[in-house]
């Protein structure tokens, strides 16, 4: 699957409480979670991103709580995949079983705020400008979750089986 | 080859005579637990799925302790739907109103969770229980469905990392200021994927209580799990608690570390993590002119008798400084009826404290003490990050519950040296 959007940029360590602001927990409509998704940074966030554009950011994003929240607001605001250095753990099971795609590359150094990118999810090559970069790739055991349509399909199904 | 306490926990429950780092295994659930603000993502989920029933009714937890007493309609709304499916489904450990405490020293207090247990809990926190030597981790709304249905979860087991302690403790120093020193050392993604293993004879020496605080920061530093060694004081804590048999494991000799820290306790001062990283970490002496606005004893991290204990030491006969806001918060009924009948809250309100109920509502900027543009606050608290405790423009330092209750009579960053 190639995805391809405008790239917008986070540094380090983008923990849970800028993704979405504990504040807004109450709330579980995703419509209202993506409206405050990245507040704290970037109060407009929202208003700037369009459907398809893409986040890039450096070590250990989505780090501290776990709020499932935080994929869920992303992927309200039609963002596909988040491209970073390295992502936290519970944010990584988080953003898969609500189908947001990550990519562990290197390419924040490459890139600057609003260039186009084109990521491959499963072969994991990157393409920016004229240069291509290899992810590290998705582990197997997450595809076999993808390609099952997510946790929640998967759980679905066995229930079913069951009864 | 020899394995880890957590990777024996881990093949326990998998069924499996041997698991290593990095393998992929299905596994058993001792407890399943939610909260306020992640049980409801996880009751959509639950219908969306048509499940009909929760695996076992006695290893399903609800504590509403976030954004509790109910901070506004959608909160109480949320609450309200926990309820209903709790009575729905008969679910025996509901906790709420007079019950409800800070969910992290309520279950191990309740003997909920007991050592060689796998936990898993929809808030970061639960590596909290991992001082009882068992397993825990947090994990989000939908794996939490997944569990609560089934009973099991998939986990890839985490390498290890050693962290050996020996020395003596200075005064005033508590298991808080080692895991901040440790965080600091090792960076908010030092143990990312990992287990954080304490052990050696300093950390035999702390309480269960400051064991507790260390396990609960293990997800500062990235890690998937903190893990203690069960000893005498645990199992005497267990003693008249553990609502159910359980059973103690033990890293072997020739068990497999990813890495090993020793740490020399007896040079370990105070540490506060400045913002907005708990990584940030400084030695109090360097902080001393730092005026603050707030200070909060409280939370999962440092609620408990011990901290509430310290503070009242501290703060006895003396007042919080003017202009400054000190809140207590006991993290659970049972510590705050202790707190009571050994005069800690007496000492807190003469001094000029308020003593909220048991809510984690001011650490995540939730309620019960919000931080306006530009204030700052010392918390004993768990993450200082842009915001965490109000406006973006708000800052967090993270100490102990001593720099805490000095700083609130100083009124500006102290040792408690300084007001005593």
């Amino acid at each position: 699957m190639i995805l391809k959007g405008k790239i917008w940029k986070f540094g380090h360590n983008i923990d849970t409480d800028i993704i979405i602001p504990a504040r807004y927990l109450a709330h579980t409509d995703p419509n209202i979670l993506g409206q405050h998704c990245m507040e704290p940074l970037s109060p407009d966030f929202n208003k700037k991103v369009k459907p398809g554009d893409i986040i890039v950011a450096g070590f250990n994003f989505g780090c501290g709580s776990s709020r499932e929240h935080a994929p869920i607001a992303i992927s309200a605001l039609g963002i596909p995949v988040v491209i970073a250095r390295s992502f936290a753990r519970i944010f990584y099971r988080n953003a898969f079983n609500k189908g947001l795609a990550l990519i562990e590359a290197d390419i924040y150094d490459l890139t600057q705020e609003g260039d186009l990118v084109e990521v491959d999810i499963f072969s994991g090559i990157i393409k920016i400008k004229d240069k291509t970069v290899k992810a590290k790739p998705i582990p197997p055991f997450m595809v076999e979750l993808i390609n099952s349509g997510g946790l929640m399909n998967y759980l679905k199904k066995k229930l079913e089986e069951k009864r | 080859m020899g394995m880890t306490i957590t990777e024996k926990i881990l093949a326990d429950h998998a069924e499996k005579a041997f698991v290593e780092p990095g393998e992929i295994i299905d596994s058993r659930v001792d407890i399943v637990l939610a909260n306020d603000i992640t049980a409801p993502l996880s009751l959509e989920e639950f219908e969306k799925v048509e499940a009909r029933d929760v695996f076992d009714k006695e290893r399903v937890v609800f504590v509403l302790d976030h954004f509790t007493p109910n901070k506004d309609i959608i909160s109480a709304e949320n609450c309200k739907k926990i309820r209903e499916f709790s009575k729905r489904y008969g679910i025996k450990h509901f906790y709420e109103g007079g019950q409800c405490g800070i969910e992290h020293a309520l279950l191990p207090e309740q003997g909920i969770v007991v050592p060689g247990d796998v936990v898993i809990g929809a808030d970061s926190h639960t590596c909290t229980y991992g001082a009882l030597g068992a397993f825990a981790t947090g994990m989000g709304s939908t794996d939490i469905t997944y569990a609560m249905v089934t009973g099991r979860i998939w986990f890839k087991v985490p390498e290890s990392i050693k962290f050996f302690c020996y020395g003596k403790w200075q005064k005033w120093v508590t298991g808080k200021d080692l895991i901040l020193h440790i965080i600091g050392m090792i960076g908010v993604d030092g143990a990312l994927y990992s287990a954080m293993e304490f052990d050696g004879e300093a950390i035999l020496d702390l309480s269960m209580d400051s064991r507790m605080t260390i396990a609960n920061m293990a997800i500062e530093a990235g890690a998937k799990n903190g893990i203690f060694r069960v000893d005498e004081k645990t199992i005497a804590y267990e003693k008249d608690r553990a609502k159910r048999p359980y059973k103690i494991h033990e890293s072997d000799k020739d068990a497999k570390y990813k890495e090993i820290f020793e740490i020399d306790i007896g040079k370990l001062g105070l540490k506060v993590a400045c913002p907005s990283l708990p990584s940030n970490v400084k030695d109090v002496e360097e902080l001393n002119s730092i005026e603050i606005d707030q200070v909060v004893i409280g939370s999962c991290t440092n609620g408990r008798l011990e901290d509430l204990e310290i503070a009242a030491n501290i703060l006895k006969g003396k007042k919080v400084a003017p202009w400054v806001r000190c809140i207590i918060i006991p993290a659970t009924p049972e510590i705050y009826k202790q707190s009571l009948k050994s005069g800690y809250l007496e000492a807190f309100i003469e001094a000029g404290c308020i003593i909220s109920a048991p809510t984690c509502g001011p650490c995540l900027g939730g309620h019960m003490g919000i931080l306006a543009k530009g204030e700052k606050a010392v918390a004993t608290t768990n993450r200082n990050f842009i915001g965490r405790m109000g406006h973006p423009e708000s800052e967090v330092y993270l100490a102990g519950p001593a720099v805490a209750a000095a700083t609130a009579i100083k009124g500006s960053i102290a040792h408690p040296s300084h007001v005593l």
